[in-house]
């Protein structure tokens, strides 16, 4: 069942030292013209696009072999004059618009009824709130744990309940075969059963901005409820009590709500690089220079339109508040974990 | 008396004479209300907005190259193919077929002076260049990033320059209707005596059935684009969720006419086919009326299957089953024409001429197109493949190996006509195939990767999709240097082509009676009534090396007399 | 094969002598020219209609969700003046018949007194709407985003009332002074025309003036009304303040938005339709009824414009019994934006 080269401890050292967009993990190839099949709707939405893409195989082999068979036969030579033919043939006509349509019915039919598997959940699927924003994914469980990427248990169902904090954005994995817009302001539905376990894609397929195509992450399914429990569970309130649990909180929610557009690695995305900024004088486009310590941090979050880093601002200025989002906690610990990554860039890795 | 003199003077006027020559000068074109200059002035237009936007594709195709980016940000990207399509969409596939030919010919083929309305004419020539105006404003200001279909409410976000495009669309909007207004009169009005509903060519049928939904979908975009700048401007809150609006509002209104637009696209690309698979292999179109009443059916059935634009949207379940059901409708009346166009070359006599090749390779391409939107139409299927490059592959088939094969075969078809010179065959034959395989090689890989989950609108895509790309990529080059072979061909057989006589194809609708390139009124003797595909009547005359109405070679009938003297 | 002859006059560079004085070269008779304009002209309507379909859509989509505030929205919209706006454009579409028909029997005189007739309605049109406007503007009623109801404290004359009637006054006094400029040089046509211009903007401030005095009106008698069901207790000292309230508005409507809320909230704001949030939503009935009362009072202004080309061919005599058409096809149009009216009025007036 899992693929080669993949085991869930690896995934755990990977998820542990993620920042920004993780690199892809090996992916498991599917068919020529589609991902591996991983959820209940693969195989049967697979199956009517081969049973459509033969059809239009027959039908446009026909074509090519009529049309190539015509112009050869019927090319025009010199003192030949053509043969005079009927300019039309009812019946004929009539025929080849209807008895394609029967087919055109059956592909109608089934894809109607697979349309149907998709929108009815099951009773017992735990519901996902799946938050968007540019350009960014969160996932909230029912038992209350969050993640960037998305932890699914083999063989479980699952219904999502979807909404964007901005603009539309699209919930896509090509290996379930499913997508589902995400319109602000109302929330749409969608539900799946995984079948296969592994690391997938997941895409935002509805054009959302500068950074739409960084807007993907991974879904993780998981063999057991266990490792999937394991996989997102954190312990805050723990982890609290000294210095270095506080940058591993800060570092693990850095990862879920700021690595979308701020990377650790040195790499110039959506918004600034914030490895090695810690107490470096900022410059601005009005020629001010404030220093990076915990209270520009803290108001970077807050109130982020107020001072924008030089080459940031007008009209890149996509950054939203965090007011209400993070409590003070937790932009402390933010705080402490930018702090940890120094003045000068250095590998990842808090010290 | 037919001799030789006035048999010259059949399709033989002064040089001096014809309607590029009659008057000189830049206001004799820029305020003329002559049908074929504004045809002209179309032409050059669309043709300039075409290699702008084919610019920008292929600097799309070539960041495309690695998917860790080449030489563009992200951002530059999104606005790179916003303006491709915006470009490409509004300010030449849609006029392109109708207001460049269309002009020129529609008039000719009902033996008509000019159309109904040559001052309306003018006026939407000019609308359409503001428009486009417009748009280049939007480019050279602070570029424009919301896609061509200007989703709400990025659209309202975004500090792009919104506003000026839309404007532009919206005044391309309004070119547009106006030349459907005029095109629909004309035909509806101004057919000559004689000539029926069902003596028309197909051409015009297809140009009647575009002009219909030009005049029915286009006001709607004007009043959403409207919409879209009051929200941007006043924040009326009509499609912004964040003030208590519905984005998806804006989706129905906006696919409400784009959708139909896409048959405004295509409608008259099949239009064209019509004409150069009947006169190109001498057999009379078979089916007539079948292929007349699927443009009809297909504008009608247009309008109905907006939602399938919407499968993902969230919109109820009863409406998805009910706009798939209608879309896969569209394609009964779609392969009724491919049936019917083998059907004519059954029998014929089929010359490989340029048109002939465009006209094959659209048959093809469209075939595919046609074929690749039954997938699309299926819902549970399109659930995967919608906003892939499935789809993009799927609307290039249409549009591009549509459209533009449909526009390029039609422009020879025509050329000799309008320029009265005759182009290159060899080098013609070889842009055809150029533009053929280089579009398969640009948009075949694309449905591959689309169906595998590459997504469209992606400035930057995982390493699994890179040998399509790349391949795609070199695929989109040789259809650009098809494109450019074209034209070059074109524009070269103007200057330098051998000259040629009123009718060098044989064929059989009015606009072939008038002299190569015509004259400023037209015609020069009055046109004789007949059947457009019935060839049987243009005979081959060696001394003019044009093929001629038998009427004008009979020596009794004084239709022959030349009326100026 | 029957090859028909075309009665074809192409190649005739003389063809305009057998044709009447305005029948275009392109075409063969009077009459084919007339029936192109006139399917010219439904086609153009029909594209019109369309136009403010996605108008009605989106109407008929919002008060379908909201149908309470719609109820509560048009409160703030005065019946009467709406309703005379109505009497008035119908009256216009009678003149306007009438012009047609006077120019079908090429009665000149008669023709430019029913069209300036049709052109001094829709000006009054246009004053009575601009009292509406600048009333609802006083109180902060604008579109969504900017929607800041409150009381108005004001009195006397509006500035946005001043500001809408600037430009027709200076069309006004532009008109009279071409017209005597016209006299003076002994062109009589102009004088006629631009002194129809004069009268047709007069007309503006005919309905202006009668539109104000009649909210003056209506003011003092809701203050009366207001202080005698106070029992003329202190309260009438605030006259002003509650004088400018509406007699059907229940109280929750008389809430006074938050001081931002002329500042596009956040994207993420909730989309809370509790009382609180009541003035906003209203909001968006009133962005739909700017939205369509302003594109239907552009629609009125473009007709003025070719009610005035009208206006300018009349008094040349330019109309014959075979050519009319001009008349005719504005006619059309002038009747549609009326019936346009016809919707809009019920829609948004009267839906309680």
């Amino acid at each position: 069942m899992i693929a080669k080269g993949f085991s869930v401890n690896q995934l755990a050292g990977f998820l542990a030292q993620t920042d920004g967009p993780p690199e892809a993990p090996t992916f498991q190839q599917g068919s020529y013209f589609f991902p591996v099949q991983a959820s209940t709707f693969a195989a049967d939405s697979d199956w009517l696009y081969y049973f459509i893409f033969w059809v239009c195989a027959v039908f446009f082999a026909g074509i090519v072999g009529a049309m190539v068979y015509l112009v050869i036969k019927y090319r025009r030579r010199p003192g030949v004059d053509p043969e005079p033919s009927s300019s039309h043939n009812t019946p004929l006509e009539i025929a080849w618009s209807v008895l394609p349509s029967l087919l055109l019915i059956l592909m109608f039919k089934w894809g109607a009824e697979g349309y149907f598997d998709q929108q009815v959940p099951f009773d017992d699927a735990e519901v996902i709130r799946v938050k968007a924003k540019q350009y960014d994914w969160l996932f909230e469980y029912e038992n209350g744990d969050f993640s960037g990427e998305l932890h699914l248990t083999q063989f479980k169902n699952y219904e999502f309940r979807l909404e964007s904090a901005d603009v539309l954005h699209s919930f896509f994995v090509p290996a379930f075969r499913q997508k589902q817009d995400i319109v602000p302001g109302r929330y749409t539905k969608t539900w799946l059963k995984p079948i296969k376990t592994g690391v997938f894609r997941l895409y935002c397929a509805e054009y959302c901005g500068d950074n739409h195509s960084n807007m993907k992450t991974n879904v993780i399914v998981h063999l057991t409820d266990k490792e999937r429990l394991a996989a997102t569970a954190w312990d805050w309130a723990g982890k609290k009590v000294d210095v270095k649990g506080r940058i591993e909180n800060g570092q693990r929610l850095f990862s879920i709500k700021c690595a979308g557009c701020h990377s650790m690695s040195g790499k110039r995305m959506t918004g600034p690089n914030l490895n090695g900024r810690w107490g470096i004088d900022e410059q601005f486009d009005d020629g001010q220079v404030i220093k990076v310590d915990e209270n520009y941090v803290r108001e970077s979050i807050l109130e982020p339109q107020k001072n924008i880093v030089a080459t940031f601002g007008p009209p890149n200025q996509n950054m939203p508040s965090f007011k209400g989002e993070l409590n003070d906690d937790q932009i402390d610990w933010i705080i402490e974990y930018i702090k940890s990554m120094g003045a000068k860039a250095t590998d990842a890795t808090p010290k | 008396m037919t001799t030789i003199a006035n048999r010259q003077e059949l399709f033989g006027h002064t040089p001096d004479k014809n309607y590029y020559t009659a008057s000189k000068g830049f206001l004799s074109w820029a305020l003329t209300l002559d049908h074929k200059r504004i045809g002209i002035m179309y032409l050059i237009g669309v043709s300039a907005a075409f290699f702008l936007a084919g610019i920008f594709a292929l600097v799309l195709r070539t960041e495309l190259l690695t998917g860790t980016g080449v030489f563009l940000s992200e951002k530059q990207y999104n606005q790179m193919f916003t303006l491709h399509g915006a470009i490409m969409v509004f300010a030449f596939i849609i006029p392109s077929i109708p207001a460049a030919l269309g002009n020129f010919v529609l008039p000719m083929m009902l033996g008509a002076k000019d159309v109904a309305f040559p001052r309306l004419n003018l006026c939407s020539f000019y609308l359409w260049v503001f428009g486009t105006l417009f748009l280049l404003i939007a480019m050279l200001t602070s570029g424009l990033d919301t896609g061509w279909t200007f989703y709400a409410p990025y659209s309202i976000r975004t500090s792009t320059a919104v506003t000026y495009a839309t404007m532009g669309a919206f005044i391309l909007g309004f070119s547009s209707i106006f030349t459907g207004l005029n095109f629909l009169v004309t035909v509806n009005t101004m057919r000559p005596p004689g000539m029926g509903w069902f003596q028309l060519p197909l051409f015009i049928w297809a140009l009647y059935a575009t002009a219909i939904i030009q005049i029915l979908a286009t006001p709607v975009l004007g009043i959403t684009l409207l919409l879209l700048i009051a929200e941007r401007t006043l924040h009326i809150a009509i499609f912004d969720p964040a003030l208590g609006g519905d984005p998806v509002l804006f989706q129905h209104f906006f696919w409400f006419y784009s959708h139909p637009a896409v048959y405004i696209m295509i409608l008259p690309g099949m239009g064209v086919i019509s004409e150069l698979i009947s006169v190109h292999s001498r057999k009379e179109i078979f089916g007539y009326k079948f292929i007349a009443f699927s443009s009809v059916a297909i504008a009608f059935l247009g309008f109905l299957v907006w939602g399938h634009h919407m499968f993902t949207s969230g919109q109820s379940v009863v409406m998805n089953m009910v706009f798939s059901a209608i879309t896969f409708t569209v394609a009964v009346p779609s392969a009724v024409k491919v049936f019917n166009w083998l059907g004519t070359l059954y029998k014929g006599s089929i010359a490989l001429t340029t048109p002939m090749c465009y006209a094959l390779a659209f048959i093809l391409l469209f075939g595919v197109g046609g074929l690749t939107g039954l997938f699309l139409s299926t819902i549970s299927v399109d659930r995967h493949l919608h906003d892939t490059y499935f789809i993009v592959a799927h609307f290039h088939f249409v549009m591009v190996g549509g459209t533009l094969t449909a526009l390029l075969g039609g422009l020879f078809h025509w050329w000799p006509k309008i320029t009265g010179r005759m182009y290159n065959e060899t080098l013609g034959r070889l842009s055809a195939f150029l533009v053929f395989s280089g579009f398969n090689l640009t948009f075949l890989p694309q449905f591959v990767m689309g169906s595998r989950g590459m997504m469209r609108r992606y400035a930057r895509y995982d390493p699994e999709f890179k040998v399509f790309h790349q391949w795609s990529t070199f695929g989109a080059f040789v259809l650009g240097f098809g494109v450019l072979l074209a034209y070059a061909v074109l524009l070269y057989a103007m200057k330098r082509g051998k000259p040629v006589a009123g009718n060098p194809w044989g064929a059989a609708s009015l606009e072939w009676q008038s002299s190569s390139p015509p004259s400023f009124h037209n015609f020069d003797h009055k046109v004789v009534m007949n059947e457009p595909y019935d060839f049987s009547t243009q005979v081959y005359d060696a001394e003019l090396d044009s093929y001629v109405h038998r009427r004008f070679l009979e020596p009794s009938k004084p239709t022959t007399q030349p009326q100026h003297s | 094969m029957t090859a028909t002859e075309l009665a074809e006059s192409a190649h005739d560079e003389h063809a305009h002598h057998s044709h009447g004085e305005f029948i275009a070269h392109h075409f063969d008779s009077a009459e084919q020219q007339y029936d192109s304009g006139k399917l010219g002209i439904w086609l153009f309507l029909v594209t019109e209609i369309l136009f403010f379909s996605g108008l009605f859509c989106a109407y008929t989509l919002y008060r379908s969700h909201h149908p309470e505030i719609f109820v509560q929205a048009s409160t703030f919209l005065d019946k009467r003046l709406g309703g005379l706006n109505t009497i008035v454009l119908l009256f216009s579409s009678l003149t306007m018949a009438l012009a047609v028909r006077s120019a079908q029997l090429v009665e000149r005189k008669k023709v430019i007194v029913y069209l300036v007739l049709t052109m001094v309605c829709a000006a009054v049109f246009l004053g009575i709407k601009a009292v509406e406007y600048s009333h609802k503007w006083d109180e902060g009623i604008f579109v969504r985003a900017y929607f800041n109801l409150h009381e108005h404290v004001g009195h006397g004359i509006s500035k946005y009332l001043i500001l809408i009637s600037v430009p027709f006054l200076v069309l006004l006094v532009g008109s009279v002074i071409a017209a005597f400029t016209y006299r003076s040089l002994g062109k009589q046509h102009l004088f006629v025309f631009f002194i129809s211009l004069a009268i047709m903007f007069g007309g503006y401030f005919l309905g202006a003036v009668g539109g104000k005095v009649y909210m003056n009106w209506k003011t003092a008698r809701d203050a009366q009304l207001a202080a005698a069901s106070i029992d003329h207790s202190a309260s009438t000292t605030d006259e002003h303040s509650s004088a400018e309230s509406h007699d059907a508005a229940t109280p929750t409507t008389k809430h006074v938005a938050a001081s931002d809320a002329a500042v596009v909230p956040k994207a993420n704001e909730d989309a809370d339709h509790g009382p609180a949030h009541l003035d906003q939503d209203i909001g968006i009935f009133f962005s739909i009824y700017y939205c369509m009362t302003g594109l239907h009072a552009f629609h009125v202004i473009g007709g003025m414009i070719a009610l005035s080309w009208l206006l300018y061919r009349s008094i040349l005599g330019h109309w014959r019994a075979d050519y009319y058409g001009p008349v005719d096809f504005v006619g059309l149009y002038w009747h549609l934006v009326d019936l346009i009216w016809i919707f809009l009025f019920p829609l948004l007036y009267l839906i309680n």
